[in-house]
């Protein structure tokens, strides 16, 4: 008989190994799919996971979608520590663009070298203002903080293409749903003259690193693990559970309103209807592939922007429809989370059956 | 060892001596390495539980498994098999016959959460009755209990010993032990050291046994009177936040510099409240109701009041004193902060030295300042706990069943702890539910029953007698002090 039985210590060796088990599993799972689809299971992976590695254009490419997805999972990591369920990274996301948008379009005309710090600057307050309702309504009525997220996604969402349909529509943009095109003076810079990378991925590396300092050094970060770990412990110590919550709820919502303000002054370079493919829900994975380290949320991010990046190259060059992105995105969640499970417990095969 | 039929045997030993495997494996939770069970003069592999039920073994753990929201009889159905409630036929008439016989008291039909602890350990033991248990295993049984349901398990143990059932029985109380046992096996490090007859040892001398050349025994510490008023409460009066928890009534007292209070009482009388009011945790902000050093702190929260001097040792260990997935070193930051934080910066490498300061100065058996708490034993972990509070030196100790579940070395070292605090000036409240305990270190005693504090008097002026009826509420309204504040307020 199979028998499931609790390990007396959790095991370290699953904790890192459970990723790269889903991962595995995952890629066993996306060949059989394609198998179905009659494609070549090793040529859609190759286009899947390599090509998008394979030149500099990729890269930067690949870079461009890693910087929301790790913004976004810095910040959900820090948030899933303290045991606060955020699932609003997208919607913060979103209003960080619309609030970015609606302060750069200001700068339309102009060239003065406070654009893009003020612009910068709306987009983050935007995304912590978005981040703020839902937590001011767990404190003040304990509401359940999944659900309000969820919700505030989608106001988020119909906000914004109201907002580029209407008060934000380029006035001589023909009646498309597009905002005009920002100024220069506005633009987050590239990283190199080629290619569309900016400097969003580099501030999503130091947001990372800070994120790590913050939870291994210092004392609020500590306070942040052992309210997420034991809030009957946090509570008999003292530490107060309104600023913990506000502050990783709103650094949260800081570092997805900067990813969102980032994709409209950097790559999209205007407002538009559709700003994010999800990144905001596939940071989710990103937090947990990453073990909810800052650090192991780098090398997540890239794995999830290779296979956005993939997606698009499986479209292009085998007609493989881009759903197959998200698909991957579940199925990976799926694994990791039934991996996950033997990290506290283990399978035993009894051969007697005598229980 | 052996145990013959109808023998009341006691498993004696520190904390981590080896009892829990012990029986653990006795009952086929845990197997043996080597070595065999001789049952009725055959041997027997107990692979299981079930196998340990089928054979007439039956233990009640220390913490009971029992489903709140089910009745007695359906939580006692949970646990048998097919061919059991066949052979019972009727379960809650079998239980009520039981019942009776025993003097257990247990209405099959009425639902867990609303028994007290007593009524669901008899619920327990009656469990482990319907298999016609022929070894009782009792891990720990009297810890929770006030000193007349003592009694009334021991009147219960002993007439099922007198029909020939065999009980082992683990306490560290060695009081009840001399009381009630037939035979004893001392364990130490995982070996048994000694038997003994405790009908003709003393609890001393088997205290020695256990704790080998431990030489100061624990008792004869004198008492004290402290003058200096340090912390005041004056008609505490709070709401439960919980549907079943105790709201605080018109509590007043004074804890004295230099002095231990003592507060005894049955568990659920609103201990827990009383804590949580005053350590801050409880969270709402109240006015002119307490005072350190004559500072109203009613309105404070727990942080605040911590930095104000004030320490606690809570009842639950892990996962309320001590964070059970976080290592020593981290668990001594959480309430000790002062010196190891400089700008919101922690200097991880202090703590960790001081941890291991805590360890060695209390002895607490660990691999390390590294080792998870989840990992210590619970007198183990209770020691940390206990030296990381002492350690910061504080005015006002509140303290909560402090050698609850831990043995007499352990115990001893808590107790001299706690006495050389207060000996250095700190105000001590002391909570518990052991009243020889109390009565050993507390200056001042009072009882509390129904969320009502008795007024408190000089421990030599007192007695058992006068304390358990205070504990079982006599004060109430009888008492002048009390009606005088009802009708004040």
């Amino acid at each position: 008989m199979i028998q499931v039985q609790a390990r007396t210590d959790s095991s370290t060796l699953m904790q890192f190994a459970s990723p790269i088990i889903a991962i595995a599993l995952t890629l066993i799972f996306g060949s059989i799919l394609f198998i179905i689809l009659d494609k070549d299971p090793i040529q859609a992976l190759h286009v899947l996971l390599i090509m998008p590695l394979s030149d500099a254009y990729n890269v930067g490419e690949m870079l461009v979608k890693m910087g929301p997805l790790l913004l976004c999972a810095v910040g959900l990591s820090l948030c899933y520590r303290a045991n606060l369920w955020n699932i609003g990274a997208e919607g913060q996301l979103l209003a960080g663009a619309l609030g970015g948008s609606a302060v750069g379009l200001l700068f339309v005309d102009s060239d003065s070298s406070l654009a893009l710090p003020i612009t910068l600057l709306a987009g983050i307050v935007s995304g912590m203002f978005w981040a703020a309702l839902p937590t001011f309504l767990k404190i003040k009525f304990n509401s359940n903080l999944i659900l309000t997220t969820i919700m505030f996604n989608y106001i988020a969402l119909y906000l914004l293409v109201w907002a580029v349909h209407g008060p934000l529509r380029d006035p001589d943009g023909f009646g498309f749903p597009e905002s005009a095109m920002f100024s220069d003076a506005t633009l987050l810079p590239t990283l190199i003259e080629s290619g569309r990378a900016h400097w969003g991925v580099v501030i999503a590396i130091l947001a990372g690193i800070a994120a790590w300092v913050i939870l291994s050094k210092t004392h609020l970060g500590f306070q942040i693990r052992v309210f997420g770990s034991d809030a009957p412990a946090a509570k008999y110590a003292g530490f107060s559970a309104n600023k913990i919550t506000w502050f990783v709820m709103l650094f949260a919502g800081a570092l997805a309103g900067l990813a969102g303000v980032a994709e409209v002054i950097g790559p999209i370079g205007q407002l538009v209807p559709v700003v994010s493919p999800g990144y905001g829900y596939a940071a989710i994975i990103v937090a947990y592939l990453g073990r909810l380290h800052p650090i192991g949320a780098i090398a997540a991010s890239i794995f999830l922007a290779v296979l956005y990046m993939g997606g698009d190259l499986a479209q292009i060059e085998m007609s493989i429809p881009t759903a197959v992105v998200g698909m991957f995105q579940g199925i990976l969640l799926f694994f990791l989370l039934a991996c996950d499970f033997f990290i506290r417990y283990r399978i035993i095969l009894n051969k007697d059956a005598n229980v | 060892m052996q145990l013959s039929p109808g023998e009341i045997h006691a498993l004696l030993g520190e904390n981590g001596a080896g009892k829990s495997t012990l029986v653990k494996s006795i009952y086929g939770v845990v197997a043996p390495n080597s070595g065999q069970f001789m049952w009725d003069g055959k041997e027997v592999e107990i692979k299981s539980p079930a196998i340990a039920r089928e054979l007439g073994i039956g233990m009640v753990f220390q913490h009971f498994s029992l489903f709140e929201t089910l009745t007695v009889s359906q939580n006692i159905e949970l646990c048998l098999s097919k061919a059991q409630l066949e052979t019972i036929g009727h379960l809650g008439s079998k239980i009520s016959t039981l019942s009776k016989a025993y003097g257990l008291n247990v209405d099959p039909d009425r639902l867990v959460h609303t028994l007290s602890i007593g009524e669901r350990q008899r619920v327990e033991i009656m469990r482990c009755l319907v298999q016609d248990v022929k070894l009782l295993i009792l891990d720990e049984p009297t810890s929770v209990l006030t000193p007349q349901e003592v009694a009334g398990l021991f009147d219960v143990l002993r007439r099922l010993s007198s029909e020939g059932c065999s009980i082992m029985f683990i306490s560290h109380k060695l009081h009840e032990v001399t009381e009630i046992c037939h035979s004893a096996t001392i364990l130490r490090g995982g070996k048994a050291i000694d038997t003994c007859d405790p009908r003709i040892e003393t609890p001393a001398s088997i205290a020695k046994m256990m704790v080998g050349d431990l030489a100061e025994q624990d008792a004869g510490y004198s008492k004290k009177i402290g003058t200096e008023t340090l912390f005041k409460a004056e008609d505490l009066t709070l709401d439960s936040k919980q549907p079943f928890g105790t709201s605080l009534k018109h509590i007043s007292f004074e804890l004295k510099k230099g002095e231990i209070l003592g507060v005894a009482g049955v568990a659920g009388n609103g201990q827990d409240e009383l804590m949580a009011a005053i350590s801050g945790e409880d969270g709402r902000k109240l006015k002119n109701v307490m005072w350190l050093d004559g500072k109203d702190i009613s309105s404070l929260g727990a942080g605040t009041r911590r930095s104000l001097g004030m320490a606690y040792v809570p009842e639950e260990r892990l996962g309320r004193g001590a964070v059970p997935d976080m290592s020593l070193a981290e668990n001594t930051l959480l309430t000790h902060k002062v010196g190891f934080v400089k700008n919101g910066w922690v200097e991880w490498k202090a703590v960790k030295q001081y941890a291991k300061s805590i360890i060695d100065q209390f002895k607490v058996k660990c691999h390390g300042e590294f080792s998870h708490a989840k990992s210590l034993s619970g007198g183990n972990l209770q020691k940390f706990i206990m030296g990381r509070e002492i350690g910061q030196n504080p005015k006002v100790l509140i303290c909560a069943h402090p050698t609850w579940g831990v043995d007499v070395g352990a115990a001893l070292a808590i107790h001299q702890a706690l006495l050389a605090l207060r000996d250095q000036g700190a105000a001590i409240l002391l909570i518990s539910e052991d009243i020889d305990e109390l009565f050993l270190l507390a200056d001042r005693m009072a009882a509390i029953c129904d969320g009502h504090l008795s007024p408190t008097v000089h421990t030599e002026k007192t007695s058992i007698d006068q304390i358990g009826e205070w504990m079982a509420g006599t004060f109430i309204n009888t008492n002048t002090h009390d009606t005088n504040q009802e009708t004040a307020a």
